[in-house]
Parts: C-alpha cells; structure tokens; sequence
C-alpha cells in the first residue's frame, strides 16, 4: 500500500528527509514512526496540551494538527535539534538546573514553545513567558519551575551576548 | 476511536485557480482545509466526514493583508499570528488584534486562519463579535466571479453559511470608520488561554455628552451563530446613559439573547454575564467621551 503514497520532502533539523506517507497522517506520527523522532510527544492529540509542540518555517504548531502534506518543503525542528555539538541548549540546562522537568511528558513540547519564544523575544517578561507558554500543560510542577527555567535561559543569553559583544569589542582594539 | 489517515484523501493544487476550478468541477465534493486547527481536531478523532480534502495552506493568494485609507482587506488565510504582528490592525482594528490574541495558544495562532474561523461557524468564534461591530463585509470567490456580502449576513443558522458549494472565502473587508468610537469587547472563559468564549461580547459607539449617537453591539455564545444585538442597539440609541437606560438595555438584551446550555455553561449563567458585560461596555463607553 505504502508504495500509492507520494513522496515528501523536508528538512528536519537541519537535515534533507523524504518520506512516503498518506498526506493526511499527522506530522506528529511521521516524525515519531517515520523519522523514528520519539522525543515529540503526543498528550491529547487534539491542539489543546501542546506536548507534540514543534517549529515549522519559524512558528511553533502542534504537529497533532498539522497534516503531513501540508509539511511539505518546511523547514521542522523538534526537541532532538536543540543540542548542537552534543552541547544541551541552554533552555535544556535551564531546566536541568532549575528543576522544570518532572515526568518529562510535556518537557519537549515547553521547551519547543520557550525556544519559539526566546527566538522573537530573547528578554521575555514574566507575563510573556506565560503568554508564550499557555498552550503547553504541565501537570507535575505547577509551572512555576517552567518559568523560572525560562527566565534563567534568557539570562543566560543576555550574559553570552554581553560576553561577545565584550570579546569582540576587545577583538576590535 | 482514531481516526484513519488512509481514510481520507488531501490534495495541494498550490494554487487559487486550481482550488476554484476542483470546486467548480465538483461541487461540495472536496471540503478545503487551511491550519487544521478544527478539522484535524475531528480527523483525531475519528469524526472527520469530509473524505476528499483540498489543501488552501501556503496558497499566497489567499494569505495577505492589504491596507489603503478607507479600508483592511485580509486574506481568508491569514492567521491570528499574521494578525497580531501587524501594525495597522492594532493601531486601526484594536479589538480584531485583541480577538487574535484569545484564540488558543500561539501554537493555535500560527496555524489558525480568520476564514478558517468564519466558515467554521462556531457560535462561540472569537473573531466574529469583533468583525460585526466593525462592520465587516465576506468577499467570496468562485470560478463564476466574486461577490461580498456583510459580515452580519453570511451565517445564516448553526454552522451553516451564505456560500455556495463552489464558493470559497476570499477577504475579509474592514472600513476603517471606527477610529472615533469607543470600542469595548471582553471575553468569559474558563481560564484565559485555551478556552473557548462561555460568552464573549463587543462594542463600538459613538458617545457624544453621554448621548448615544451610534451604537454596534455583537457577541457570541447568544445564539446559534455570533450575532448583531439589534433590539439592544435599538434600546440605546438616541439615549443617554444613565441607570435607567442601562437597565433598559439589559431587559432588551436579555429578551433578545438565545443562549443554551452546553458543555461550556449553562443559558441562565450566558444571560447573566451577558448582561453584566453589556453594562460594564456601556459604563465604559459612557465614562470615554468621544474623541473630536
């Protein structure tokens, strides 16, 4: 049967993979069964928890919803292309050292929205960050370790750029 | 039950024309699909009875906001995130950008068209109270031409709407006459993200010296789609308010509102908010004079 099924190309973090699939199956099942990408996880499978929480072409989607054709050509980064260079993300450190992960169901998807966040906001406040993460349910720790995991990654960030700018400021004297 | 992906067809014709004449060819054969935020909710679900789908997501044509002095001509397929990030519909249509920011979750926003929204029909849809007291006119499109309607003509009972079945969403119209009313609009849901509006209720006017010269009053959850309050509307304009026409207006408003009960709430408590909203917007619109 799988032979009827058409083609599709896209790029997931970082790297060229096609894949033949029904175009209605969800993106979420073809990266979990297809590309074998276990680390997005399905909750409710229906918009609402935000577990399957992926970046498609620089917006953050719930890959539950989203069909696989209509993935065609996009650009897909899961949790699995945070790290680069087997170096954590510091979104990913903020959560180890900040206890934001608990069970670690909904983590990939809070992670997936938070780096959504960071990339057009790098200096969210409080109120952002609970903006940017309303769609991700947690049922472990309250949130409360979610934000503060957050607001210690984009501290984190604002420490590495203040250190660039410094080095390269040194590098131009 | 899930549902089975092999069970329904999708097609990306990738362009306006090609979905216009699939739709002309075959008329209510293919059901289109732009984010998926509703109908792959129904496909997970097993309950999705459209078996030939046709994609409108990444159509350019369908996906724009247009400006000019008199009005805000917004693509079907723009989304709420579209909307939010744009300039001129905060500066100009502040409870349309409003609206965007109720809807769902950003990850919701992204994907989530304001066409899909529409002919969705949900009684509750967070864009609707907004666009009716705006004034809003549907552009629709078929191989046969296009053709618009007001806004406050196109639903026409639950989930059912004013277009053929050749017929697609084009543009949503906005006149930018209101930037002299006062605008009032707030939504009652169980928490304030990812809930859907148990009522919602907007308002433009215009008030000059505490008389009510212009008034447009819309909400959802009041009847079986979003909905003009007319008698409302009617209760208040020429009047001054004051206590005695307030409470004129929530006995019309409460005459004319249609709630029911559901899953989200119950028609007493639907009616009783509705009201006090209806008084908190005209207290609000009242206290604001009119800018000259």
């Amino acid at each position: 049967m799988s032979a009827c099924w058409p083609t599709l190309h896209m790029t997931v973090n970082g790297e060229d993979r096609a894949v033949q699939a029904p175009p209605m199956k969800r993106l979420l099942d073809v990266l979990r069964e297809d590309l074998r990408l276990t680390g997005t996880k399905e909750g409710c499978g229906e918009g609402e928890c935000g577990s399957c929480s992926v970046r498609m072409n620089g917006e953050l989607v719930n890959s539950c919803l989203v069909p696989v054709l209509q993935a065609e050509g996009a650009c897909i980064q899961t949790v699995e292309g945070l790290a680069a260079n087997g170096e954590l993300h510091p979104l990913q450190q903020a959560f180890l050292q900040c206890g934001g992960a608990q069970c670690g169901i909904c983590t990939p998807g809070m992670l997936m929205a938070a780096a959504q966040l960071l990339a057009r906001n790098p200096h969210p406040s409080l109120a952002e960050i609970r903006e940017g993460l309303a769609g991700n349910l947690c049922r472990c720790t309250g949130f409360t370790r979610i934000f503060e995991s957050v607001i210690a990654a984009a501290a984190h960030n604002a420490e590495d750029s203040t250190n660039r700018s410094a080095e390269q400021e040194a590098d131009a004297r | 039950m899930r549902g089975n992906p092999e069970g329904h067809e999708l097609i990306a014709p990738g362009s306006l024309a090609a979905v216009l004449e699939l739709l002309s060819r075959a008329p209510g054969e293919w059901t289109p699909i732009a984010g998926g935020t509703e109908l792959m909710v129904a496909h997970a679900a097993g309950q999705l009875r459209a078996q030939k789908l046709v994609s409108l997501w990444g159509i350019p044509d369908l996906r724009f906001i247009e400006t000019s002095p008199k009005s805000i001509a917004i693509g079907a397929s723009t989304t709420f995130c579209d909307l939010r990030a744009h300039a001129e519909v905060a500066a100009h249509l502040p409870l349309l950008a409003k609206a965007a920011s109720w809807i769902g979750s950003i990850a919701n926003q992204s994907r989530a068209t304001l066409g899909g929204n529409l002919v969705n029909g949900s009684p509750a849809a967070d864009s609707s109270p907004a666009l009716l007291v705006y004034d809003a006119e549907i552009e629709m499109v078929s191989v046969r031409g296009r053709r618009r309607i007001p806004y406050a003509a196109f639903h026409t009972q639950y989930k059912r709407n004013a277009m053929a079945t050749d017929e697609l969403l084009y543009a949503i119209h906005l006149p930018l006459r209101f930037a002299h009313h006062r605008q009032y609009m707030r939504k009652v849901g169980t928490r304030r993200a990812m809930a859907i509006s148990k009522v919602a209720l907007a308002a433009t006017a215009l008030v000059t010296n505490g008389l009510v010269n212009e008034i447009r009053l819309a909400a959802a959850s009041l009847a079986a789609f979003p909905t003009r309050l007319y008698q409302t509307e009617a209760a208040l304009l020429g009047q001054t308010i004051a206590p005695d026409t307030i409470q004129a207006a929530r006995n019309a408003l409460l005459a004319e509102a249609q709630p029911i009960d559901d899953i989200r709430s119950t028609a007493e408590y639907r009616r009783h908010v509705a009201a006090n909203l209806l008084e908190e917007s005209l207290i609000e619109l009242g206290s604001k004079e009119t800018p000259r």
